[in-house]
């Protein structure tokens, strides 16, 4: 089969980018021999030296904080944190000082580093492999949150994150890692930041979401077609900033929105948007907005996964309801 | 069977005891009468900038600021130890040492003052801002001595914090990677004995901090803090051998906070005057006084004098920083991202529709 995986696209961004610009520098743990847990990484040490692709002791805080001094001397540096449940102990130097450096110092020092990792459910994995608290960085001034949901932009925001002048927290649906593959030309190209993505054009509902839930949202989509409901559909990519802009002009359009994301519903992104949505769309809307989300509870262990995550005929039955109502 | 399978020790480096008296032969640098001046001014200056402070804050001209009084020495020790191609990395007391590498007093009283733009500040423009969540400032000295390694530079890196830090995991975090990547980074904790109320016993069952490198496996000593001349020889041979390859080093510099934590903080609820009577004695600047007078013939007049003209320097950057225009609320926005979402931008809008008030 041809084309790339997602991960396999993130692979071969890292490695556009650290050919193209000295200063790019990836690491983490297991990042370097090993390739990575998910393998992202591999291959990279071998092609561009230990000095620019290595592994570190194991201490999440201390990759962060090393890629706060790194970025603000210069370097681009691009570290993994193996989880996003393992992420917690590096939320203080991203909160306290990769997304205020350059405000704190008024554009003196600057925080140039996209801090890469994988989340969500969907692997069978231990407790805390599953997290998918992307509002935390969300909620934070001066860090954007970039997710991609599909090996082209994995590729293309990837590199858009490392070339941004500020910190980005790229969060990586590992559910998509390997579920299919798309044609990735690797020529260099990235994609826009702050930017929602029309992946499907329809009239009669807009579906909004990122990340792995991309996936049910897009089958959603494709079985409602058949069931005579035409939907729009939008991946946020970017869900912080958000690009508001996208997502009101299709909602004024279809006067129907469904949020779907997997995680939990309370306080996350998709509360953000149906916030925007109320006080700038409201007049556009014919239906409530719906929110398909994550329960909120945490995110069970395996056997229980698929019973949290927002599966294609929640979403449909949510936009059956927006449809029949107004 | 059980043998002893490691064992280290820590030393303790002292040239001027308390009064002055040199223990031993003192280092090449304190021969040089300009050296020794210029180091005894920056510490003066130290001493007379905070006690301006401390008066601009009581007078409501600044808002609460840390006092550096008692950690003269420390503070102009470790500059004068280092070289400007150099990143340091300070927590938020370490006055002396930016005012060395040229930061302006008035862009120090500007971040005192709740203005952004004094961290914008002259001098080694590569330095970190000062640093308020303790220790986390020792991973970004790591992380600038990493990106020095990397390109292959013959400069290093200098995290400074309290002893209250060493509790911290970013600190023991920094010296691990610091030891495990061979980084050319040296940490220097001025302990001065409290972390605002906590005492130094009650923070560690170690008996020194200096110790604390002896984990990570990375060289641990233990310098006399109020010995300017201690401070910078001991710094000095842990800097020379960190640029050149010789991996990181721990010093911990003995002090005493002679002042409160800030001027939010009354110290008399914790610890006796005969306490911080008995640390007069031991401070830095009148040490460093008598060793002037003695080796380079230093007058009460030149002290006079000195203390004259830095008091006139004081005023003048005092004045500076009460004359700065008041900054733009546009400028809250304009630095969150280099490029700013639209979103900012529409908030950026509506905040100009509503003037700043004016509480003074």
């Amino acid at each position: 089969m041809s084309g790339l995986t997602l991960v396999e696209a993130v692979n071969q961004a890292l490695a556009w980018e650290m050919a193209h610009d000295e200063s790019v520098v990836v690491f983490g743990e297991d990042v370097g021999v090993n390739g990575g847990v998910f393998r992202a990484t591999l291959g990279l040490q071998e092609r561009f030296g230990a000095a620019r692709v290595f592994d570190t002791p194991l201490a999440e805080a201390m990759i962060a904080g090393l890629a706060v001094g790194m970025a603000s001397q210069g370097l681009k540096p691009v570290p993994e944190v193996q989880f996003m449940g393992f992420i917690y102990p590096a939320l203080d130097q991203i909160i306290s000082h990769a997304s205020r450096l350059r405000n704190r110092t008024r554009g003196r020092l600057t925080c140039p580093m996209v801090l890469r990792a994988p989340f969500g459910t969907g692997i069978r994995a231990p407790e805390h492999h599953s997290e998918s608290t992307e509002a935390l960085f969300a909620h934070m001034p001066g860090v954007r949150v970039v997710i991609p949901s599909s090996p082209v932009r994995a590729y293309g925001l990837l590199l858009s994150a490392i070339r941004d002048p500020d910190p980005v927290v790229f969060l990586e649906p590992k559910r998509v890692y390997r579920a299919f593959r798309q044609e990735v030309p690797d020529n260099g190209e990235g994609l826009p930041l702050d930017h929602a993505f029309v992946t499907r054009e329809g009239t009669d509902a807009t579906l909004i979401s990122w990340g792995a839930s991309a996936l049910e949202t897009w089958n959603a989509a494709g079985e409602l077609a058949e069931e005579g409901v035409d939907c729009e559909v939008i991946d946020v990519a970017t869900v912080s900033p958000l690009d508001k802009d996208t997502i009101l002009e299709s909602v004024a359009r279809t006067g129907r929105a469904v949020i779907v994301h997997e995680a939990a519903s309370s306080g996350g992104v998709g509360a953000e948007i149906a916030a925007i949505l109320a006080s700038e769309g409201l007049y556009s809307l014919e239906a409530p907005v719906v929110r398909v989300a994550g329960y909120d509870v945490v995110p069970p262990l395996a056997r229980m996964e698929y019973g949290y995550i927002p599966s294609v005929q929640r979403i449909k039955d949510a936009v059956h309801e927006s449809v029949g109502s107004g | 069977m059980s043998s002893v399978v490691a064992q280290f020790e820590i030393t303790y480096q002292q040239f001027l005891d308390e009064h002055g008296k040199a223990q031993k032969e003192l280092p090449e640098f304190a021969a040089d009468a300009d050296q020794m001046a210029r180091m005894y001014r920056f510490m003066v200056l130290t001493r007379v900038f905070d006690r301006r402070c401390i008066n601009l804050q009581r007078t409501g001209q600044v808002g609460t600021i840390a006092s550096s009084r008692g950690h003269e020495a420390a503070q102009i020790g470790v500059a004068a130890a280092m070289q400007p191609e150099d990143v340091l990395a300070p927590s938020y007391r370490e006055h002396g040492t930016a005012i060395w590498r040229g930061v302006r007093m008035s862009q120090l009283l500007a971040v005192w003052g709740g203005d952004e733009r004094g961290h914008n500040w002259d001098g080694a423009r590569h330095d970190f801002p000062y640093c308020v969540p303790i220790a986390t400032q020792c991973l970004h000295a790591a992380g600038a001595a990493l990106a020095i390694k990397m390109r292959g530079r013959p400069h290093c890196a200098v995290a400074l914090c309290g002893d209250g830090a060493t509790s911290e995991g970013a600190f023991y975090e920094a010296l691990n990677a610091a030891g495990a990547m061979e980084l050319p980074v040296v940490f220097m904790v001025t302990n001065n004995r409290y972390a605002i109320s906590m005492p130094v016993e009650g923070q560690t069952a170690a008996a020194t901090l200096a110790q604390k490198a002896i984990a990570v496996g990375i060289p641990g000593e233990q310098v006399d803090g109020n010995d300017v001349i201690a401070v910078r020889h001991v710094l000095e041979k842990a800097l020379c051998k960190a640029r050149s390859g010789g991996g990181p080093a721990l010093i911990e510099a003995l002090s005493y906070r002679l002042g409160d934590h800030t001027t939010a903080d009354d110290a008399t609820r914790y610890r006796e005057d005969g306490e911080v009577e008995e640390a007069a004695r031991r401070e830095p600047l009148g040490r460093t006084r008598r060793l002037m007078e003695e080796r380079f013939g230093w007058t009460p007049e030149q002290e006079e004098a000195l203390v004259k003209a830095l008091e006139a320097e004081v005023e003048a950057e005092v004045e500076a920083y009460l004359n700065t225009p008041k900054p733009r609320l546009e400028d809250i926005f304009e630095h969150q991202f280099g490029n700013m979402p639209p979103m900012l931008a529409a908030q950026r809008e509506i905040a100009r529709k509503y003037p700043v008030p004016d509480h003074g």
